[in-house]
């Protein structure tokens, strides 16, 4: 017989062996289904991601990114960002200085003035009852949607509205207004980079569920392997040859891969399907965006087959199959440790110079990266054939249940420890990820430093007269679910009328206002005080010195009017205000600047919530937007940043349970196989009077303390992995032991499950049934 | 072996004459040994003397005169204890404990109990021989090994032929 | 009709797999030190009876005494203590353990009965002697000749010193040499430590070792040597 009609033999077999291999062939495909389903969406992810950007960067319309085609018509925009319920919302007001004036992506025409176009996800949101609120703050008239080219993704809440505000707006108040001028939207070309650590995390997200797929589709293609082995062997007895039937093995392992395409296929567009609702820090894409590179799907299409071929000769490279019977060669082979912990040295190796380049030190080499987890991850798999066989040659004593289990798990450590690498690599990737979300997490909560006791929120409100400001923050005050409210001014100050050289902040406020940015020892309306010590070392300013209030520079005129600071003004230590902030300069009360009132000054008022009102935050702004909507209140409350991963984590969580429910298919395959082969045996055990229990606790034994072997080198490798990656983004080393514990869990659970799977087999074999031959 | 036993078992599924009685016995049991025509009449003369058969009845026909044969209650008996009777265990019983196996299939005993009797009988000297060579030295342990041998093989093949014929019998009513 | 004496008693036992009866009124008695062989040809339920009388299976009706208790009526923790404890078993092949050494087989029963491990295998070693394979203590099953699996099989069957031992088809597996030698081993083992052996057997001379057969055919058990002496 040829090569090819060994192939094809074999594929037969797969696809007509009765329901024994049925079930094995479908194990096959599933697993090399899953597997490769992913690695298409491996492939399809760097595609998705650009076309993000690429919309991205069409619609851009800031400053120096925004370019001038001069033929056309100016059209003005207001940047009206705000956030509802936690959520952002991506608003811009319009308005067109002319009939040829560029339209934004997505949209079929401007706006007229209070009508507005929303996003799909947002439309829906001011539909529900939930988005009364909202609908309060934006009381525009929904005319449209915006379409998926104006979009980053199918769950982003944007929206444009037309307004007549803007030109006027321009004219009185200039660049301060915040109204932008662009005539066109075109392709800048100036890209945002990804944060180098979310890219980190994507592609660590990917190996780590990529590489127990990887083992998964190994220990997959060799389900059933023992039969097979023995089926081989009757074919060795009417006269194959040792290579025919070499290839009839790949021929079914071939058969069950090209079904695991298949399926994979089918996986994949059906996850495709749900990845809109798929949020990773807030990215988000379309499916129509998840296109894998016909190039790469086709390299899987042939990798992964091949694979599985060369899997199935490389397996049965240790077997040899004879006419009368199976014969495994490396059985009494030792294994040695030397060369398994080459692999995870080298991934440390690899990852370890990257540490400290963080954000702010540039991109990590992404080949390094993925070659040094990768090589780490290997590690697992390579250590623990040899982890399982050292710890199980030591194990001893205890009852009769856990001997027979420890007796097995001797003669096949290496059997075990195939099938629970999958589970090994998972958890410890796991592990490695999820510490990486928690560090991240309480990266972003500290680092705000907000007194979320203090003030809940900020509404800056820009320069304004003192009487709107006063209109304003009684509005404030005003709103339902407000406590209180704190409100200071800030002027700027120089040494000359004109281009002053040095230039220092006065903070305006009455005294309880001042306490909250500095330690005041006394205060007094007039009084005035020299903060030091805030984030800024700006010029120490002498008492006595004569200063301009709001001096002019070359392209902005100020009043400059004149001041001195008076002699008896109190150095004072900064505190950081509710904000977290810390400011030198000038602490002023009302009564030491009435010389200099009609000087233009910015406000912000701190304001206090009521804790239990959930809808206050959002009530506030709906104020503030009604007074101006370009000017953006913001929540103090650090806190909503440490929910950003939560999708992800639960992504992860399901993911490795997956994998490892996966992996328990397998193990109970091989328990049940194991199970049948020892009918006789479990009858002669039963009569002699061995309790169920007792070979109950030999199967659970068995899976668990392989298995236990596995979470321990998981958690050791993961932790280790989860460090170095911390070290790498420059973050504190922190064990989040939740997720650790969880894992555990989980894989606990799984050895549990497995366990009770094969116990109605096992005491279905127990019946003395199995002694009767005749 | 008894050839008087053996006819009288044949006579007991009926009537014949001696000439057919030759024929019977040939065929089922002397293959390679027929029956001498005068060892026949003398026998069922002896038979008749010990009134273990009597003259059904006598038919002048063309050459000289045939009788005929039957068994009577005495010989009925005779057979049954016959049958019933373990032979001493020795080697080459074979034709005996055919013509037995066979004439209790032919005359509706259960052919099955003149095999368990044999084997007690058997086992009851291999026992013995059993005994003798745990106790022997070595030439005792072979002899007695070649006679348990021996001994057992002919039980097994008395057991072969009883499940055999058995089987055949079976074929034969249904 | 059963003699005074007997440690194990079986009365009209009734047992069938689906619609085959296996077991049609079967009768059996056994003394303390006594071996006695059942013979019979192949499913005429010699082995079921085997079982019945070693309550790994409960017949359809009939009652099992042993040692003045009834066995059918047992429950399950209750008949499989009494096996762990009085009765020993052999089998033809496939019942060792192929993962513990031979020396771990043989303590195995001890084992069940919760005997400390040192202790167990002390007692295994002894019996592995009296069974001449005490040199294989520490090999694998899968390591030794098929005659000496079974002696291992027979010292196991005896580690607990049990008052019954069952052995089918002990040397169905086995030349005859070493069928003889478990044999020898197995009665002079029995028979001084006055244990009863149930031997199911379809071999003469194997059947030769016995002190008696019962003959089971068609369900139905005849005990030739009380025929006889009647």
């Amino acid at each position: 017989m040829s090569r090819l009609s060994d192939l094809a033999l074999g594929t037969k077999f797969a696809l007509s062996g009765g329901r024994e291999g049925w079930t094995r062939t479908l194990l096959t495909a599933v697993g090399v289904g899953l597997g490769v389903a992913l690695l298409l969406a491996t492939t399809a992810i760097p595609g998705a991601l650009s076309k993000r950007d690429a919309r991205d960067n069409a619609r851009n319309d800031f400053g120096a990114g925004a370019v001038s085609v001069s033929s056309a018509d100016p059209l003005l925009i207001g940047r009206t960002d705000t956030k509802f319920q936690g959520k952002d919302i991506r608003g811009r007001l319009l308005q067109p200085e002319g009939p040829k004036a560029p339209v934004p992506p997505g949209l079929s025409g401007i706006p007229g003035d209070r009508e507005m176009v929303v996003s799909p996800e947002l439309k829906s949101l001011l539909d529900s009852p939930g988005g009364a609120l909202l609908r309060e703050r934006l009381p525009y008239k929904v005319i449209g949607t915006i379409k998926d080219t104006g979009l980053l993704g199918p769950h982003e809440m944007a929206y444009y509205a037309g307004s007549d505000a803007l030109a006027p707006r321009l004219t009185t108040e200039g660049d301060g207004s915040g109204v932008t001028q662009v005539t066109g939207f075109v392709d800048k070309g100036a890209q945002e980079k990804i944060d180098p650590v979310l890219a980190l995390l994507i592609v660590i997200i990917f190996v780590v569920l990529l590489m127990p797929v990887a083992v998964f589709i190994a220990a997959a293609v060799r389900f059933g392997g023992d039969r097979r082995d023995r089926r081989l062997a009757a074919l060795r007895l009417v006269g194959a040859d040792r290579r025919t039937t070499r290839w009839i093995a790949a021929g079914e392992a071939l058969a069950g891969s090209a079904l695991g395409l298949v399926l994979g296929a089918v996986f994949f567009m059906i996850a495709r399907q749900f990845v809109g609702d798929i949020s990773v820090n807030g990215l988000n894409v379309f499916p129509a965006d998840i296109d894998p590179d016909p190039l790469l799907a086709l390299a899987v299409a042939v990798v992964v087959p091949t694979a599985a071929v060369g899997v199935t000769l490389l397996a049965l490279r240790g077997v040899t199959i004879e006419p009368l019977g199976v014969v495994r060669n490396s059985v009494s082979r030792k294994r040695r440790v030397w060369w398994r912990v080459l692999p995870p040295l080298a991934g440390l190796a690899l990852l370890v110079p990257m540490a400290g380049r963080g954000r702010d030190n540039g991109t990590f080499n992404q080949v390094q990266v993925v070659s040094g987890t990768v090589l780490l991850l290997i590690g697992v798999t390579a250590l623990l054939p040899w982890l399982v066989e050292a710890v199980v040659r030591r194990l001893g004593g205890g009852g009769v249940g856990w001997q027979l289990a420890v007796r097995r798990l001797q003669l096949t450590s290496g059997t075990a420890a195939r099938l629970v690498n999958g589970i090994a690599v998972a958890v410890a990737g796991a592990i490695a990820l999820q510490m990486m979300f928690s560090a991240i997490e309480g990266d972003y909560v500290k680092r705000s430093g907000a007194d979320t006791d203090r003030a809940q929120m900020s509404v800056p409100m820009g320069e304004i007269a003192p009487e709107r400001a006063a209109r304003q923050i009684r509005a404030l005050k005003d709103t339902k679910g407000v406590t209180g409210t704190t409100t200071l001014g800030y002027a700027n100050l120089g040494e000359k009328p004109k281009d002053p050289d040095h230039s220092t902040d006065m903070t305006v406020g009455g005294c309880a206002e001042l306490r909250e940015v500095a330690e005041l020892p006394s205060c007094k309306d007039g009084d005035v005080f020299l903060a030091r010590g805030g984030e800024y070392s700006g010029n120490p300013i002498p008492a006595g010195a004569r200063l301009y209030v709001d001096p002019s520079y070359s392209d902005r005129r100020g009043v400059a009017l004149p001041w001195t600071v008076p002699a008896n003004a109190q150095e004072v230590q900064a505190r950081p205000d509710p904000s977290g902030y810390r400011r030198n300069g000038l602490l002023v009360t009302p009564g030491a600047v009435r010389s200099v009132a009609k000087a233009p000054m910015r406000y912000t008022t701190y304001v206090r919530l009521d804790p239990r009102d959930r809808q206050a935050a959002d009530r506030v702004l709906n104020t503030a937007t009604a007074s101006d909507p370009l000017t953006a209140a913001y929540s103090l409350n650090a806190y909503e940043t440490s929910n950003r991963f939560a999708g992800v984590r639960k992504g992860l969580y399901i993911g490795a349970t997956a994998v490892l429910l996966l992996i328990g298919a397998s193990l109970l395959v091989s328990t049940l196989e194991q199970l049948r082969d020892r009918k006789k045996l479990l009858s002669a055990l039963v009569a002699f009077g061995t309790r169920r229990t007792t070979l109950s606790w030999s199967v659970l034994w068995q899976t668990a303390v392989p298995v236990a072997l596995g979470l321990a080198l998981a958690t050791g490798v993961g932790l280790a992995l989860g460090a170095v990656l911390l070290r790498m983004v420059g973050r504190q080393i922190v064990v989040d032991w939740l997720p650790v514990g969880a894992m555990v869990g989980i894989g606990a659970g799984v050895v549990l499950l497995v366990t009770a799977l094969s116990l109605p087999s096992l005491w279905k074999l127990m019946r003395p049934d199995g002694l009767r031959t005749e | 072996m008894s050839i008087g036993h053996t006819l009288l078992g044949l006579l007991e599924s009926g009537p014949c004459h001696g000439y057919d009685l030759k024929r019977a016995f040939d065929e089922k049991f002397g293959h390679d040994r027929p029956l001498h025509y005068g060892q026949v009449y003398s026998t069922m003369s002896r038979l008749l003397k010990n009134g273990l058969v009597e003259v059904d009845g006598v038919e002048a026909g063309g050459g000289p005169e045939r009788k005929r044969y039957a068994i009577t209650a005495a010989g009925v008996t005779d057979v049954e204890t016959w049958i019933k009777q373990p032979e001493k265990p020795e080697p080459y019983l074979q034709s005996t404990l055919y013509t037995k196996v066979v004439l209790a299939l032919l005359t509706g005993r259960d052919a099955g109990d003149v095999v368990d009797t044999q084997r007690a009988e058997h086992l009851r000297l291999m026992r013995a021989l059993t005994e003798r060579k745990r106790h022997g030295d070595l030439s005792d342990q072979l002899i007695c090994d070649h006679a348990l041998f021996h001994l057992e093989a002919d039980l097994r093949w008395l057991e072969l032929t009883a499940a055999r014929l058995d089987q055949l019998a079976t074929e034969v009513r249904s | 009709m059963i003699p005074e004496g007997s440690l194990l008693v079986a009365r009209d036992l009734h047992k069938a797999y689906g619609p085959t009866p296996a077991l049609d009124g079967a009768e059996f008695s056994v003394h303390p030190g006594e071996v006695v062989a059942v013979m019979g040809p192949s499913g005429s339920g010699k082995s079921t009876l085997l079982h019945c009388l070693a309550g790994i299976v409960t017949p359809d009706s009939g009652t099992i005494t042993y040692d003045g208790r009834e066995l059918s009526s047992m429950p399950d923790a209750e008949r499989s203590a009494l096996r762990r404890t009085e009765f020993g078993f052999v089998f033809q092949f496939g019942q060792l353990v192929p993962e513990l050494t031979c020396v771990e087989n043989v303590a195995l029963p001890l084992r069940l009965t919760g005997v400390k491990r040192k202790e167990a295998e002390r007692t295994a070693l002894h019996w592995m002697e009296r069974l001449e394979v005490a040199d294989l203590g520490h090999k694998r099953p899968g390591e030794v000749s098929g005659g000496q699996g079974q002696r291992v099989a027979v010292a196991r069957s005896l580690v607990t010193s049990p008052r019954v031992v069952f052995a089918d088809e002990p040397t169905g597996a086995l030349d005859s040499l070493n069928g003889e030698r478990v044999m020898q081993l197995l009665t002079e083992a029995a028979r001084s430590t006055n244990a009863a052996v149930v031997l199911v057997t379809h071999e003469a001379r194997v059947a030769a070792y016995s002190d008696r057969e019962v003959v089971v055919r068609d369900g139905k058990s005849r005990d030739m040597m009380m025929e006889h002496t009647v």
